[in-house]
């Protein structure tokens, strides 16, 4: 199994033009649409050669002011085949509210807590996932500390304590 | 045996208050709980080679109830600091507290969104501990400036109880 096989086999399934692959310091990685998320990652499980039984983990990265503004990155590794593999996807705020994606808890139910704490992190919605609370920041925060936009110091709204907070929405 | 042959029935006459306070910083118990890396060099003062007990403070209360001295041993994040003034509110009067290291004092290295930028913000603090963290010996320095403090208390005359307002309540 290498980076030409894992190409070929996912061109094959998805078709030429729907992955971007790109190759950086000798990783290779795919660029899929979010739509699709679901179908490549139990895709990536489920074949026999690609086996990705085990997902490391689950980011976000923000990309503000570009457009789409959120590049979430799931890092996976075959342990059949000693092989790690890296899959992203672009999505971006919708004027009804938070960027959303579907939830691969599905597929691989380690991305519970990874993705309840992309979701707060940076804001997003993380369709159809068993437990959306919050995983670290205190329940009351509407806050999401890591986008680019947010003061280090934090706000008004991120106060040391609950009773502290002024703006409730 | 013991101080009892020596004093052969005879009276000892002594400053009320000053035996007051000597009851009091001679068996300070402490509030067994670390919140950050301080609590390490906490527990290591509590152990044999620094050994607290040669100052009356080897029981480490688990319960709140039984303990004299709250000693903040590390980062106070803004996710724990209920729970941290919530023990604090059910220790029994009168009660000390030592902010121990850079965390509990200012925020130290971490000035950020997430951490209570010093314990003094929501805790009457006595005594201040600087490091990074405190060895042992700047520990047991701040705990001997506490017994000084104590002694020099008006504790029958003025008692510190109810006196001391707490940040924000």
């Amino acid at each position: 199994m290498n980076d030409d096989r894992i190409r070929a086999k996912l061109s094959e399934k998805f078709g030429p033009d729907t992955l971007q692959f790109q190759t950086v310091f000798d990783q290779m990685s795919v660029c899929v649409p979010p739509e699709l998320i679901l179908d490549i990652c139990f895709f990536l499980r489920d074949d026999p050669e690609l086996q990705f039984d085990f997902l490391s983990f689950v980011g976000a990265v923000d990309y503000y002011p570009s457009s789409p503004r959120f590049e979430l990155v799931y890092q996976l590794y075959s342990l059949p085949n000693v092989k790690r593999f890296r899959l992203k996807t672009k999505i971006d705020e919708t004027d009804e509210g938070q960027a959303s994606i579907e939830s691969v808890c599905k597929v691989w139910p380690t991305a519970d807590w990874h993705e309840r704490e992309t979701a707060e992190m940076f804001g997003m919605v993380f369709v159809n996932h068993p437990d959306p609370r919050k995983l670290l920041l205190p329940d009351e925060w509407q806050e999401h500390p890591l986008r680019k936009d947010f003061p280090l110091l934090g706000t008004e709204d991120t106060p040391d304590l609950p009773s502290q907070i002024k703006i409730l929405r | 045996m013991g101080i009892e042959n020596h004093l052969d029935n005879t009276v000892h006459v002594t400053n009320l208050e000053w035996f007051v306070n000597w009851a009091r910083k001679s068996s300070m118990w402490p509030l067994g709980f670390g919140l950050a890396c301080c609590a390490l060099e906490m527990i290591a003062t509590f152990v044999s080679r620094y050994d607290l007990a040669r100052f009356g403070m080897e029981v480490a209360r688990p319960s709140p109830r039984h303990a004299d001295l709250m000693i903040v041993s590390g980062t106070a994040s803004k996710k724990m600091l209920p729970a941290v003034l919530r023990i604090y509110e059910q220790m029994a009067e009168p009660k000390w507290v030592v902010a121990m290291g850079a965390c509990a004092c200012s925020g130290g290295i971490y000035k950020n969104y997430a951490v209570v930028q010093g314990i003094d913000r929501h805790l009457p603090v006595d005594v201040y501990i600087p490091g990074c963290p405190p060895r042992p010996e700047a520990l047991l320095d701040g705990i001997l400036q506490l017994h000084a403090k104590v002694m020099k208390e008006q504790s029958i005359r003025n008692p510190r109880v109810g006196k001391i307002k707490v940040a924000g309540r």
